[in-house]
Formats: structure tokens, sequence, C-alpha cells
């Protein structure tokens, strides 16, 4: 076969920069969520929980007390990832989160028991930011993979808080007395106009009025300073000169090194300020969610965190629902084994929904597994009335999974996130 | 007046600087010319604070400064782009000039602010770029600019350049002079390393000599030939990479048929690449960086499934093997980035050795590794191919770039295979290994074999190869006979502004 | 031989900065923190500590080999805990049901284990592979899952039966055919002299398992592959290795190991899944293999300390000091190991840089490429 050969070049004029080919990038596929496409999002969920909750008759499912539950979990969970987030901004992959929180939660047990629930706050944060400094040495200034320096740390916060429990409460390691509680604060018109909607129990209307009254009635103050805590950071991060530094960190380190960025200063702190977040979120975990501080409490939240970071693909707003979606499976998990149950519906509609835009998209082969995954998962809810505690203990892990499988591949990270970082070294 | 005196730098088994001593006046070109590995780079990090100098001063405009980091060399007007761009791909264009000099109220960067300076000096200084694209999205000629704003950004008279052009193809270095031009035009400095001696003589002032890490010349580039240039650069006669007979048979080695590579995103990479190599023959691929020449090489080894088309080896059709076994049956690969794709960095000599050949003898018996095979093997290599190292047993990342390369070359070689892919094979190398390359090339395929050369300098192309094509936008689009075209020809074909068969 | 020396000193220096942290902390919190090794080595010394030293380290060992195998390649399968878990229990089940002549029975349950291990390290390996979901997190997530599962079958009408005059639930005993008879040291010379209670025959297993990861990582393609791959993914790329394919196998590998951990105990002693037994074992191998850095000898020496520091940290209650102090000390060992292998290698490579330089060049600058 001979080499056909191509005939001349053609005579444009030099080429535009979106003329110069690509090399195979990331795909940056981020659908932006705002506007319209955010409310249309956000009232096709409702009504999918509402229809489920009608045929059902499962009120858990999106009860006011459920939703409050939720955004329980999510502080937490919430912090954890926002610590994350300002962590692998920076380029360092922060595993250890869930170490951070552990000795969170132990310093709210500790000074929350002591002296009362904002120094427990307090200083469970501070833990938390102590156990950062020690990750930051390893990794930032002796350049530990960072993935080892973190379990590193997840062991010696258990550790730690073990023989500091033993030191303290010597009859009674495992657990600390009560902590008292955080003052809440609540809406009064409004919360028991909610609370009347919301019991009607009226097709979205009263499930919309099940979150207002969630969010009005009895909330921790703690709720409030997370909840602020977002668009500082966003603020901070994406609007200050500190943070497109601390960004460009995550990035390009050695650009930023050109320019005369101090490196290792900004990663210190992203690090620092993701163990304070982290000991937060164990804080407020112990003192408002739990009451008390209790071994082994954390469960995997910090994890759960990271997972919320990935899925708001390392922006705050994507981190924000990721926390609320994964504190709702915490929460339906706990409340209620009839709830979890018609989330198996929700799963079957949504299955079917998704097979419907396969088919849509031509992709028959994906459409017909979708399908039939729905139809299996239909038939376990239907051939069972409830489920087994340990299957719900197992639904916000699950759920994880579920959603990292499906999103990961769209995601993208910042560029220099988890590669090691020496001053001079260029490339 | 910026002088550098008697500027000595050492680093951990290497002399990198010594006495070096240079005076540039205000507002002029100067170049600063020598071999890869003479010292050009790590003596103007010096001068931009990057690293201190183990003895000599720099002095400003007469007064003498010492320079602890990048910033205080800003803050003194120095300026520099490097070799390889520092730039954040993810961030804007805006983002990345305005990093470390933020304009800020408070803490608070103002946008408007800057996209407005930013939009001045493009017009002041004829380099405009849109502020808000990302620069993963722009092309090299475009990210070059925006490195020069950044360095203009902070104020810099003296702008230091590190091979600017070796990216270019030659209309857009007729940009980037004019730039200069007018750059020389308000008073500022410029500072210029380059091997690339033409276009040295065509745009300096003046050029200082380097090699062997120290200062050899000073001359004004009226007064001197490229040739002469060359000789002061490397003390010796020039090698030059000229292929005389010619050896190339009828027998295909490497057939590769309307290949096509579409990415997940939808962008074409490549399309429609049609592609025949003979025993005995090198095809030399001319192209800008990033127009597919990396895509290329990697679909032929198997990294990437095309999205159509297919490749063929000798008779047999490949397009479904695995790397591996492509490896296998004969495809040896000198990777344009050798500490990425090339070697293992933190093994032993004779560890890389085995590598991107662990199922063959020497190296292998079975499923097991012949550790003595492959040693005794090493051994060999490391004396035919030159390579110097004290022993088989250090490791990789000991070695010179040309002695890695050098055994890289002899590990591909070994073997005997049919069709050798060379991407870039003398980037980074010093003119002593080049030029052992070189010959190893051409005596291979005297020996019959096909090579498939990649190359950004058009010397190497023209002077390697049997048949040129050049690759732009992922398409093939002209055909040179490296026997009568110009490097101006081949530049234009490469960025689309002319083509055709010449 | 300066590697040897190098690669000694590091943990060396190591411990001694955990011990003296640790003797601060002791110090501190009002304890005399000589007295407190003095009592923690005069225990462990003795002949039944020893052996349960012993018994221990092989556990530990397995443990730490099941997690090295994936941290060589930089994968991190911090799922073994989960993974052993569940393998234990699907043995124990199967041990307990059938019934076959004696050296069968064990292979069996050998075999059940190493397969279902492997089977739920491979769940991570697909959605890494498939999907691109970071095995770290996967694998945390699968060891929560896997304690729902355990929590659901080891209950009465699935798996397990009520122990007579008890609480506790387990697997159906496994019969005498499926034990591992302890090797008995009570007579012999030397340490375990006057010894109660006997050496886990499955310390076989142990050794079998170390000698194979030495040999699969040094002597085989496969191993090369994982080195390479471990060292720069994108050079084993190109050299031929298929990146998907070795997660798959290497995940499913460490798997297999990490279902033998739970072996030792069911065969030589437990004989029964219940809720005894013993958790955690997967977070210890993970430290052993960081402290062993992933090295055959190594991890011998990281499990027979660890073993040493667990056995003997019970005579510390006896003496009011409390023993979590072991905690701190492993913990810090572990950190303070990393940092220092980290630090020997960066100048490891800088004194190889320069003894190059130096034996190759004399009064010639060695030329520094690319952009110098």
């Amino acid at each position: 076969m001979s080499d056909r050969r191509s005939t001349g070049g053609t005579k444009l004029g030099l080429p535009t920069p979106a003329d110069v080919v690509k090399p195979i990038a990331l795909q940056r596929r981020t659908i932006s969520f705002t506007g319209w496409r955010l409310a249309v999002l956000l009232g096709g969920l409702v009504a999918l929980l509402s229809i489920v909750r009608i045929v059902t008759g499962a009120q858990q499912i999106d009860s006011a007390g459920t939703v409050a539950a939720a955004i329980g979990f999510a502080i937490p969970i919430g912090m954890a990832g926002l610590g994350g987030l300002w962590s692998e901004r920076s380029g360092v992959v922060n595993i250890g989160l869930e170490g951070m929180m552990i000795l969170g939660t132990w310093g709210a047990g500790y000074a929350g028991t002591l002296w009362g629930p904002w120094y427990g706050l307090i200083f469970g944060t501070l833990l938390g930011g102590l156990g950062a400094v020690v990750h930051a040495i390893a990794t930032v200034t002796f350049g530990v993979d960072q993935i080892v320096s973190g379990v590193a740390i997840n062991l010696l916060g258990l550790g730690v808080t073990q023989y500091l429990s033993a030191l303290v409460w010597p009859n009674q390691p495992t657990q600390s007395s009560s902590i008292p509680p955080i003052p809440t604060f609540t809406l009064p018109g409004i919360s028991d106009a909610m609370k009347d909607v919301a019991d009607k129990g009226w097709f979205f209307v009263s499930d919309v009025a099940s979150v207002l009254r969630a969010i009005t009635f009895d909330v921790p103050y703690t709720t409030v300073i997370a909840v602020v805590l977002l668009p500082v950071t966003f603020f901070v991060l994406w609007r200050t000169s500190f943070g497109l530094r601390l960004r460009s960190c995550g990035e390009a380190p050695y650009a930023a090194e050109s320019l005369g960025v101090n490196v290792y200063l900004h990663k210190y702190i992203a690090v620092i300020v993701s163990g304070f977040l982290a000991g937060f979120g164990g804080a407020v975990l112990a003192t408002v969610l739990s009451g008390i501080y209790r071994e082994g409490q954390t469960q995997g939240l910090g994890f759960i965190g990271l997972a919320a970071m990935i899925f708001g693909n390392w922006r705050v707003g994507g981190l924000a629902a990721g926390s609320l979606l994964f504190g709702y499976t915490q929460a339906i998990q706990l409340r209620s084994g009839e709830a979890v149950h018609s989330l198996l519906l929700v799963i079957v509609i949504g299955m079917v929904l998704l097979a419907a835009w396969q088919f849509y998209g031509r992709r028959v082969v994906p459409g017909v597994v979708s399908l039939v995954v729905a139809g299996l998962v239909f038939l376990w809810y239907a051939r069972t009335d409830t489920l087994p505690d340990q299957v719900a203990y197992v639904t916000p892990y699950v759920a994880t999974l579920l959603v990292l499988s499906l999103a990961s591949q769209r995601l993208r990270m910042p560029a220099a996130d988890g590669k090691p970082y020496i001053k001079g070294q260029d490339h | 007046m910026v002088q550098l005196t008697g500027i000595t730098k050492t680093f951990p088994g290497v002399r990198a600087n010594y006495d070096i001593d240079i005076a540039v006046r205000r507002g002029t070109v100067h170049a600063i010319v020598g071999e890869n590995g003479a010292g050009k780079s790590t003596l103007m990090k010096t001068l931009y604070g990057m690293h201190r100098p183990d003895s000599g001063t720099i002095a400003i405009d007469g007064k003498a400064v010492t320079l602890r980091s990048p910033s205080d060399a800003i803050a003194l007007g120095v300026g520099m782009v490097h070799q390889h761009f520092q730039l954040a791909d993810n961030f804007t264009v805006l983002e990345n000039v305005i990093l470390g000099d933020e304009p800020t109220a408070g803490g608070v960067i103002k946008l408007a602010d800057a996209r407005a300076r930013i939009e001045k000096i493009g017009r002041d200084y004829r380099l405009s770029v849109d502020p808000d694209a990302l620069v993963e999205d722009i092309g090299v000629g475009d990210r070059q600019r925006v490195e020069i704003i950044k360095v203009l950004f902070r104020g810099a008279r003296t702008i230091i350049l590190d091979e600017p052009t070796a990216v270019l193809v030659p209309q857009e270095v007729e940009q980037l002079f004019s730039a200069l031009a007018e750059l020389k035009r308000e008073g500022l400095t410029v500072i210029f390393i380059s091997h690339k001696l033409d276009e040295v003589l065509s745009v300096a002032d003046e050029i200082t000599v380097i090699r062997g890490g120290t200062t050899v010349a000073t001359v004004l580039p009226s007064e001197v030939t490229a040739r002469q240039l060359a000789e002061l650069m490397v003390g010796s006669e020039l090698p030059s990479p000229e292929t005389r007979e010619s050896t190339v048979t009828d027998v295909e080695v490497l057939g590769v048929e309307a290949l096509s590579l579409v990415n997940d995103a939808g962008r074409v990479l490549l399309e429609n690449i049609d592609l025949t190599i003979h025993k005995g023959e090198v095809v030399g691929i001319a192209g800008v960086e990033g127009n597919g020449q990396a895509e290329l090489v990697e679909t032929i080894m198997g990294m990437h499934t095309p999205t159509s088309g297919a490749v063929r080896l000798e008779s047999e059709d490949i397009t479904g093997w695995s790397t591996r076994r492509r490896r296998e049956a004969g495809v040896g690969y000198i990777p344009e980035d050798r500490t990425r794709h090339g070697l293992l960095l933190e093994a032993p000599l004779w560890e890389n050795r085995i590598l991107g050949h662990q199922t063959q003898r020497p190296n292998a018996k079975g499923v097991l590794v012949d550790r003595k095979g492959a040693k005794a093997d090493t051994q060999r290599i490391v004396e035919e191919y030159d390579v110097r190292t004290p022993s088989i047993d250090v490791m990789a990342n000991a070695l010179s770039g040309g002695n890695q390369q050098k055994l890289i070359v002899g590990r591909e070689m070994s073997g005997n295979p049919r069709l050798l892919i060379a991407a870039h094979p003398t980037r980074g190398v010093d003119v002593g290994a080049q030029a052992a390359i070189w010959d190893l090339i051409r005596q291979a395929r005297a020996a019959g074999l096909g090579v498939l050369l990649i190359s950004a300098d058009l010397d190497e192309l023209i002077g390697l190869s049997d048949r040129i094509k050049v690759l732009l936008r992922g398409r093939l689009v002209a055909d040179a006979d490296p026997r009568t075209v110009t490097p101006e020809q081949l530049g234009s074909a490469m960025t689309g502004a002319g083509g055709g068969e010449s | 031989m300066r590697r040897f020396w190098l690669a000694v000193a590091a943990p060396a220096l190591a411990l001694v900065f955990a011990v003296a942290v640790t003797t601060i902390i002791l110090q501190v919190s009002g304890h005399a923190p000589l007295q407190a090794y003095k009592d923690m080595w005069d225990y462990g010394t003795q002949p039944d500590s020893l052996v349960l030293t012993f018994n221990l380290s092989t556990t530990y060992y397995v443990a730490a080999v099941a997690v090295a195998i994936g941290f060589k390649m930089n994968l991190f399968n911090i799922g073994v805990d989960g993974q052993y878990r569940l393998a234990a229990l699907f043995a124990a089940y199967v041990g307990g049901t059938i019934n076959l002549p004696a050296p069968l029975h064990v292979a069996v349950i050998l075999l059940v284990a190493m397969l279902v291990g492997a089977l739920w390290a491979g769940v991570a390996a697909v959605l890494k592979n498939r999907r691109g979901v970071s095995e770290v997190i996967s694998t945390i997530m699968l060891n929560y899952v896997a304690t729902g599962i355990l929590a659901y079958l080891l209950a009465e009408g699935r798996f397990g039966v009520l122990a007579q005059g008890s609480n506790n639930i387990g697997t159906p005993p496994i019969p005498a055919s499926g034990q591992v008879p302890g090797i008995e040291v009570a007579n012999l010379p030397g340490p375990f002299h006057g010894a109660t209670s006997a050496i886990y025959g499955m310390v076989v297993v142990a050794v079998v398992v170390g000698v194979g990861y030495w040999w699969l990582l040094n002597r085989t393609r496969f191993g090369f592959d994982l080195r390479a791959s471990g060292l720069s993914p994108t050079a084993a790329t190109a050299s031929g290795v298929d990146a998907k394919r070795m997660v798959l196998y290497v995940m499913l590998l460490s798997g297999a190991v990490a279902g033998l951990i739970g072996m030792p105990q069911l065969l030589g002693e437990a004989h029964t899944y219940n809720l005894d037994f013993p958790a955690g074992l997967g977070f210890t191998g993970i430290a052993i293999a960081l402290l062993g850095r992933n090295s055959p000898v190594g991890i011998v020496f990281g499990a027979l300390l660890w073993a040493f520091l667990d056995v003997s940290r019970q005579i510390l209650d006896l003496e009011g000091v409390s023993k979590e102090i072991v905690t701190i000390m492993q913990g810090i060992a572990v950190l303070s190991v990393v940092i220092a292998y980290e630090v020997v290698r960066r100048y490891g490579i800088r004194a190889q840089q320069r003894e190059v330089g130096r034996q190759l060049g004399t009064d010639e600058p060695v030329l520094v490429e690319a952009g110098a």
C-alpha cells in the first residue's frame, strides 16, 4: 500500500489560539448548577421524595425531624470536607482529617464537660489544628508521602485520645459525661406555621414546609457558624490575594515560587486551617449531635467529608451539596428503617429516569442495565417490609461509594494536588 | 547597566558556573550563547535571585546588590521568562499575571484594575492576549506572551529570556523579535539565552559565549559568523547531522492507515493519518508542540486506542495490540521525556535496562527476572554506547542527561528492533552525546532499521531524515524533501501559513 | 554496604525518638518511665509472654505484608481490616459446616479465606479502574460495609449459633480436622523454655507468605512491573505495563493475603468466628508495613517489635500506668520512621550524585543538562 500523499497546507493565516490542538486533557464538564438549573433540580428532588412519601406512607423520609438531623450530620461532614478543600487547594492531601476530627471530639468532651460547651468547641478546634501541624511538618517540610502521613495521623489521633481519656476519666475511659448543650434559636412565627403546613401531608408543599421548619426551629448556633464558614471560604480563596496564592500552590507551586510566593508558608496555613475545621467538625459532633464524647464516634465521617469534597469538585458549593446528601443518608439510617426501605423506591424511580435519559442519548446497553437494576431493587423493595438494621447501618457508606463511582470521572482536582514540593527544585 | 562579575556556582558533583563576567548595557539586546549544559540557565537564575552564587558580585546600575529570592530581583526591575513556562493551566491569564503581585484593597483583589493594566501593557507593547482565557486553552506563542506580560506587569526594566525560541516556529520568532525591538525602543534591557546562532546574530546587539561554565568571549554580531560562534561554543569542530547516501529499501516496516484519535471531550487529536516507513528509512515529523506529535507516538506505541484506522507492523495488524506486545514484536521507543517515560530514576542502571523489555531475554527467563543476564547486558551497553558511569549499580538519577539518553538508546537498540520511534532524541543532551546519538541512528538506519523521528530541532530533522512530513492540528498537511527544503519553508508549513511540497 | 547502614539508621533513629518522647510524656504524667520500661521488659521476656509475642507477630506479619504489597505500588489498600474479618467469617463458617480429612479441611478453609479477601479487595480495584474512584476512600468505606455485613451474618439462623451458656454468637466450631496444632516449645532450651502455651502451627503460613512476597518482588517479572509502577507509573506504562491490570492483580493479591490474617488465630486457637475475634488487625498491619518500609525483612522486625510492645504493655495496668502510652509510642514511632526514611532517601540520592560526579569528572565540570 503506497503512502497517499496529502497535498498542501491550508493557506489561512496563522492559527488562532483556539485552533491549536489541545493534548488529551482531563475533561472539564463542570455543569454549573446555578440559577434556574439549580431550582429545577431541587424542585425535582423534593417532588420525588414527596411522591414516595405519599405512596409508601413513610413520613420520616423528609419530615422536619429528618431534615434537621440531615443538616445536623451535614455540619461535621461539611466541616471535614471544607478542611479537606483548604488543604487540597494548596496541594496537600489530608487523609488524616478523621484523626483530627477524633481529636476534636475529645477536646469538646474534655473542655465541654469541665467549662461549658463553647470552651469545648474551641478546645476541640485547637486540638484538631495541633494534629494538622504534625501532618504539615511531615508532608510539607519533610516531604513524606501525604497519604502515609495521613494514615499515621489517624493512628496517632486514636492513640492520643485513648491515652488522654484513660488519664482524665480513669473510671470510664471510653466516654465522657454529658456536655451541656449549645444554645439554639427558633424563628417564632414561621417555624410554627411551617409545622402546621408540614403536618398536613400535602404533596410538595408540605415537604417544602418541613425543610423550612427544620431550618427555623431549634437550630443550634454552631450550624450558623458552619454555614457562614462556607461563603467566607469562598471569598477568601477566590477573591483575595492570599487565596489566589494559596490556590496557586495547589496548581503550579513552582510557578508560584518563581513569582516570590512563599509556598511552604501557604501550605502550612492551609493544612492547619484544615485541622481547625476538622477539629471543629468533631467538636460539633460531640457537643451538638451526641452530647457526649464517645470513643469511635466519628465512624468514618471524616472520610465521608473527603468524599463530599471530591463530589463537589473541590468547590464550596458542590461541597455543601455533597455534605447535605451524605448527612441525609446518615440521618435517615438512624431515624427510621421504614424510611430507608422507602429510599429503595426513590432509587427505583431514579434508575428509571436515568434509563430514560440513556435511551434518549441512544446508549442502549447502559439503559437496559439501569432498567434491570431498577427492577431488581424494586423486587427487593416489594418483598420486604423493612430493612434490617445492619443494612441501614451501611447506607451512608454505600451511598458514598455510589456517589463517587458516578461522579469521579468528571471531576478535576487541583493540578499539583498530592505532589511533593521541594523549594528550588524546578519540575 | 547590569554587571555580573566573577560568578561561581557549584551544585553537588557539578560546577555549573565558574568565574563568569558579563556586562550588559541599558537598552540593548544582549545574547548569551552556549551549548546545552554550558551553564547559561544557572547563571540567569542567579541573576533572578533563584539561587545565591558561591562567589562573585552582581551590580545593577552601578550599585552592588544581593538577591535572596526572586522577589528581590523583581523589586530591582529584573524579570525572567523561563524556558519551561511557569504557568498554572487551571488559572486564567489574568490570575497567572497578577499572582504574587496582586492589586488589592485590604487583601481583596481588584479585578477590574488588574484587567485594565494588562490590557494597557498589551496595547503598549503589542502583546495582546485575552485576560480571561484559561491558560490551558491557549497556544504556545500566546503563553509566551503571557510570560512576558507577567514580567512587564511588575515593572521590569531588565528582561531575561531563557531559550525563548525553542518552542516557536520561524514566523513566531519574527513576532517575538519585533516585540523585543519594541521593548528596546522603550528603553528596556533584554538578556537573551539561546543556542540558535542565526537567530542570535540577527537580533542581538552584543553576544557573550559561555563554554564549560565560564565566559569565553564577548563579541559584536557584526564581527563574527555563525560558524565562528559555534566553534567558540564548542571549542572544536562542530558535528553535523547530515546523512549521505540513501539506504531506503522498499520493504515496509510500519504502516499507519487512516488513523484517527478523538478524545473523550470530542477534541480531534489525530485525523486520518497515513504514513509508511520502510526498512532503512528515517521519516521525520515536523510540527509545533501540541499538534498531535505526542498523541501519534503514543498511539503507535499502543498507549491510546485509535478511534478509527489501523497500524501495521510489517504485515501484521497491530492496532489492537497492547504496548507490551508491540515492544516484544520489535518496536523500540525513545520517549520525549526520559525522566517521566523512559527511566526509573531511583532504580539502578541494570534495572533500567530491563525497563521496557521485561519479558524478553536477556532480562527475563520465563516469569523470572534474569538478574545476571540483565547486569551483563547493561555492562555491554555502557561500554558500547559510551555511557559515563562508575558502575551499573548507581541510580539513574545520578547520571547526566546525555548519559541517561545514551543508556536509553542503547537499551532500545538492543534486541534488534524493527522499528524505532525516537521522540526528540537529543533534547537536553550535550553536544558530544548528541553527535553520538545521531551516529547511532545513522548506523541503525544503514542496518535496515526503520525510524520515526519527531523533533523540534529543524536542523536535526532535515539532517537525519529521508522524508519529512508536517503535522498540523492532528493532520499530515505537507511533505518535504530534506535535500531541498529550508527551515523557513518547514516553519511555514508547521504553522499553516503556506505549505505543499518543496 | 552503605545502603544497609542507611536502611537501618532511619528506623533506629525513629525508635530512639519515639522512646524519648514517650519518656517525657510519662514523666510529665507523674510516672517513672524507667520503672515502666523495666516492668515491661521483665514481663515481656517471660516464656509465656514470648510465645504470645511470637504468635501475635505471625498475625501481624501477614497483615503487614498484605498492606505492603499494595503500598509498594502506591496502591493504598486501607481495607485490609474489612477484608480479613469478612474472610475469617466465611472461612470459619465453611470450616464449621463441612467435614473433610485433615489436611484438605485446612486447605479449604485457607482457600475460602483468600478468595473472600481477594474478592472484597477486588471491588475497590474495579471501582478504581472503571470509575476512577480513589482506592483510599473506597477501601475505607468498604471496611464499614464489611462491618455491617458481618453484623448481619453473625446472627442466629444465618451464620451464627449461640454459644452455650453465654451471650456470644459464633460460627459453628471447626472440628479437629480443621484445626492446626501448635508447636510445643516448653521443653526446648532457650527463651521459650517452660512456656505453658504453644506456638501457632500457622507460623508456617507466615513464613511462606514472607518468602513468597520477597521472591515475587525481586525475582519475577510481575514483581518488577509492580515495583516499576510504584517508582514511576508513567515510565511503567511506556514500558508496556498495563496499569489497570496491575491495579486489579495487586489488589486481588493484597486481599488474598489479607484473608490469611485471621487464620493463625482461627485455626490455632479460636476455632470459631465470634464477637471476640480480634479486630483492628488491618490497621496494625498498615502501621507495621510503614515501620518496615514495605520490605519483607524490615516487616519481620517491625512485627516482632510491635507484638512485643502489645504483649508487655499489659503489665502496665498493674503499675497504674495507662497502657495507652504504648499506643502513643507506636504512633510516634510510625510517624518518625516515615519522616526518617524520607530524609535518608533524599540524602542518599544527593550523596550518590555527588559520588558519581566525583568519580567521573576530575577538573571537568559534569555538565548539567536541560537548560543549564
